[in-house]
């Protein structure tokens, strides 16, 4: 009887171990299949530029965008310096601002910061990326123009947009490594008569250094994959700019502005996914900061 | 070690059929539509048969309202046919019913401008409205009129300043359409005659809304819309004198216009004829089209080849 029962119950077990495997394991490689055609496509269309209309790699990097030329032209350098000039702006505004309100949330008003600030942060992530473009483009831009000589739209106004947007990613994550901070560091910093101000100036915030680095990292990624929200921003002139208020593109913009109306396969559609291709290299770049940032934060 | 070659073994299949998937789209897809209708044709009545299947039309955004709104009265009528519409641009809606993946393209241009001569000989053009656009200011400059060796002038960048064409003292503000609009292509045809180069500082919006806001919002700023966008927080300047209206759009004496196209594949399959003859019946082109502010084909005196060549 008791035999039985325990032999019932091993089988049950083994059925529960597999049925939990091939779910698993079904998900793991859709995902990596997923994964891997998406990045067969976007390279081979991309590629095709190269291969099939016989675009040379120095062409890609030069200024002048003229698709419509005699002979076109296919310069995206002004999109690549748009699109690394605003998130790394972007990033520049938002890091000081989201690692500051760490710090308030986790070490001055613990209190009162996870209970109520945190929810209201993680809050900015929720809103579509269509409002902050619709708000940008009604009271950032006006602004801007009424301040600073040209019209307004730029790299400026799309950086600040932005660091809007990517506030959240690096206030989370610095919340999180500050957080996991282990105690007796702190302890020993008081211990020897430090201030706060000299605890988390000397001992937090550089042993939390490296995440702190991937949340502006990840927070950047997020910010040069942006399409909508800079697009309504940033003006849209294909030429590099002089100011930061001057009309330009990103690499976004040009694909979100120019995609649906090109025909499919024509040498202008296959730059465009060119420029989608080195998007998602781009990407790739960050994805791979980050893991390097994460195994240094490890150590 | 078997496991995780049966897992390597398992992508390289799955991509291997992901990659036959794609290949077989670009075949075309008229069975759906077609096959339905003829298995009813048979009921026929004599005053009034029904209809079954499916339309997809794909393509410009500046006439998906209207062939949205027909749609749905259309299918009100047949109850049993389902047409979908969807945006995605000229070039997409051309790329698509040439493939054969649309049953109707819907496109601001020619075929013939966007497309190779081969597949765009293939499709039918089936012209269902007009479209009016007209050089808008914002409403604190003086200018009225503009001609348009100006407007090529300002759209070149030759002319900087609102003094040179008779405004105040005041910096030009180009707000333009992308180099690959329909609506740009339209404008540079037929108002200023000339391929125009994307300008330093230039301002560039895809969506008439936003042009619009940006024009009434800037100082200094000109820029294009539709006729139907047109209102009083910006101001539509005349071309060569000429008002830009419906009724001068209608007789010729306004150039700047272009057709609204719903372009097929072949000679369109019966339930989309049948589609395609609502949009053009008196009932759809007097209320529909007039009420979303487009200009009815059939109000038009003159008529347009794709080279510009006019006939009455």
């Amino acid at each position: 009887m008791t035999q039985s029962g325990r032999k019932q119950k091993v089988k049950q077990h083994v059925i529960e171990e597999w049925t939990g495997k091939i779910v698993t394991s079904f998900c793991i490689v859709l995902l990596v299949v997923i994964i891997f055609s998406m990045v067969y496509f976007v390279a081979t269309k991309g590629l095709s530029a190269f291969f099939k209309d016989g675009l040379k790699l120095s062409e890609i990097f030069g200024t002048t965008w003229k698709p419509d030329g005699e002979p076109p032209l296919f310069g995206a350098l002004p999109f690549i310096i748009g699109s690394f000039s605003t998130s790394l702006l972007a990033a520049v505004i938002a890091a000081p601002l989201g690692i500051s309100a760490a710090l308030f949330m986790v070490e001055i008003m613990p209190n009162i910061g996870r209970k109520y600030l945190q929810p209201v942060i993680e809050l900015l992530a929720g809103i579509p990326s269509v409002v902050y473009g619709f708000v940008g483009l009604s009271v950032i831009v006006p602004l801007y123009r009424d301040i600073f000589p040209g019209q307004g739209l730029g790299i400026a106004a799309g950086a600040t947009v932005l660091s809007i947007m990517i506030l959240p990613t690096i206030t989370s994550i610095a919340t999180d490594a500050l957080a996991s901070l282990p105690a007796g560091l702190k302890e020993g910093s008081y211990a020897l008569g430090a201030t706060r101000w000299q605890t988390l100036s000397r001992t937090v915030i550089p042993t939390t250094l490296p995440a702190l680095m991937t949340g502006i990292v990840l927070g950047m990624a997020r910010a040069f994959g942006e399409a909508l929200a800079v697009q309504m921003v940033i003006g849209n002139a294909p030429h590099i700019p002089h100011s930061l208020f001057e009309s330009t593109s990103t690499l976004t913009s040009v694909i979100t502005l120019s995609m649906g109306n090109t025909v499919m396969g024509s040498m202008q559609n296959n730059v465009l996914w060119t420029l989608a291709f080195i998007l998602m290299m781009m990407t790739f770049v960050f994805v791979f900061v980050v893991r390097w940032l994460e195994r240094r934060a490890q150590r | 070690m078997k496991k995780s070659m049966l897992l390597v073994l398992t992508i390289i299949l799955t991509l291997t059929l992901a990659a036959c998937g794609s290949s077989s789209d670009n075949k075309p897809d008229n069975s759906s539509s077609a096959g339905n209708t003829s298995a009813n044709s048979g009921k026929e009545t004599n005053d009034k048969k029904e209809l079954s299947g499916s339309i997809l039309a794909v393509g410009s955004s500046a006439l998906q309202p209207l062939v949205e709104q027909v749609s749905h009265s259309f299918m009100d009528e047949n109850p049993k046919v389902s047409i979908q519409v969807q945006g995605g641009g000229s070039g997409t809606g051309l790329t698509q019913v040439s493939g054969g993946q649309a049953d109707i393209g819907n496109s601001d241009v020619f075929a013939s401008e966007k497309l190779d001569a081969g597949p765009a000989e293939e499709l039918v053009d089936h012209q269902v409205a007009v479209v009016g656009m007209a050089a808008v200011i914002n409403p604190e400059i003086t200018v009225d009129n503009l001609t348009k060796d100006q407007l090529v002038k300002i759209f070149t960048g030759e002319i900087t300043n609102w003094k040179d064409v008779g405004g105040a003292d005041q910096k030009i503000q180009i707000i333009n359409r992308p180099s690959s609009s329909g609506t740009r292509a339209t404008f540079e045809k037929y108002a200023l005659g000339t391929k125009t180069e994307d300008l330093q500082g230039a301002i560039q919006e895809d969506s008439s809304g936003t042009v619009k806001k940006l024009v009434k919002e800037t100082p200094g700023a000109i820029g294009y819309l539709a006729l139907s966008y047109l209102d009083e927080s910006i101001k539509a300047v005349k071309y060569e004198g000429v008002e830009p209206t419906e009724d001068n759009v209608a007789n010729g004496t306004y150039p700047v216009w272009a057709y609204e196209h719903m372009y097929t594949k072949g000679e369109p399959s019966e339930i989309v004829k049948t589609f395609l003859d609502y949009m053009l019946s008196d009932e759809v082109q007097n209320k529909d089209v007039v009420e979303l502010g487009y200009i009815p084909a059939s109000k038009m005196q003159i008529k347009r080849d794709v080279d510009g060549n006019i006939t009455k």
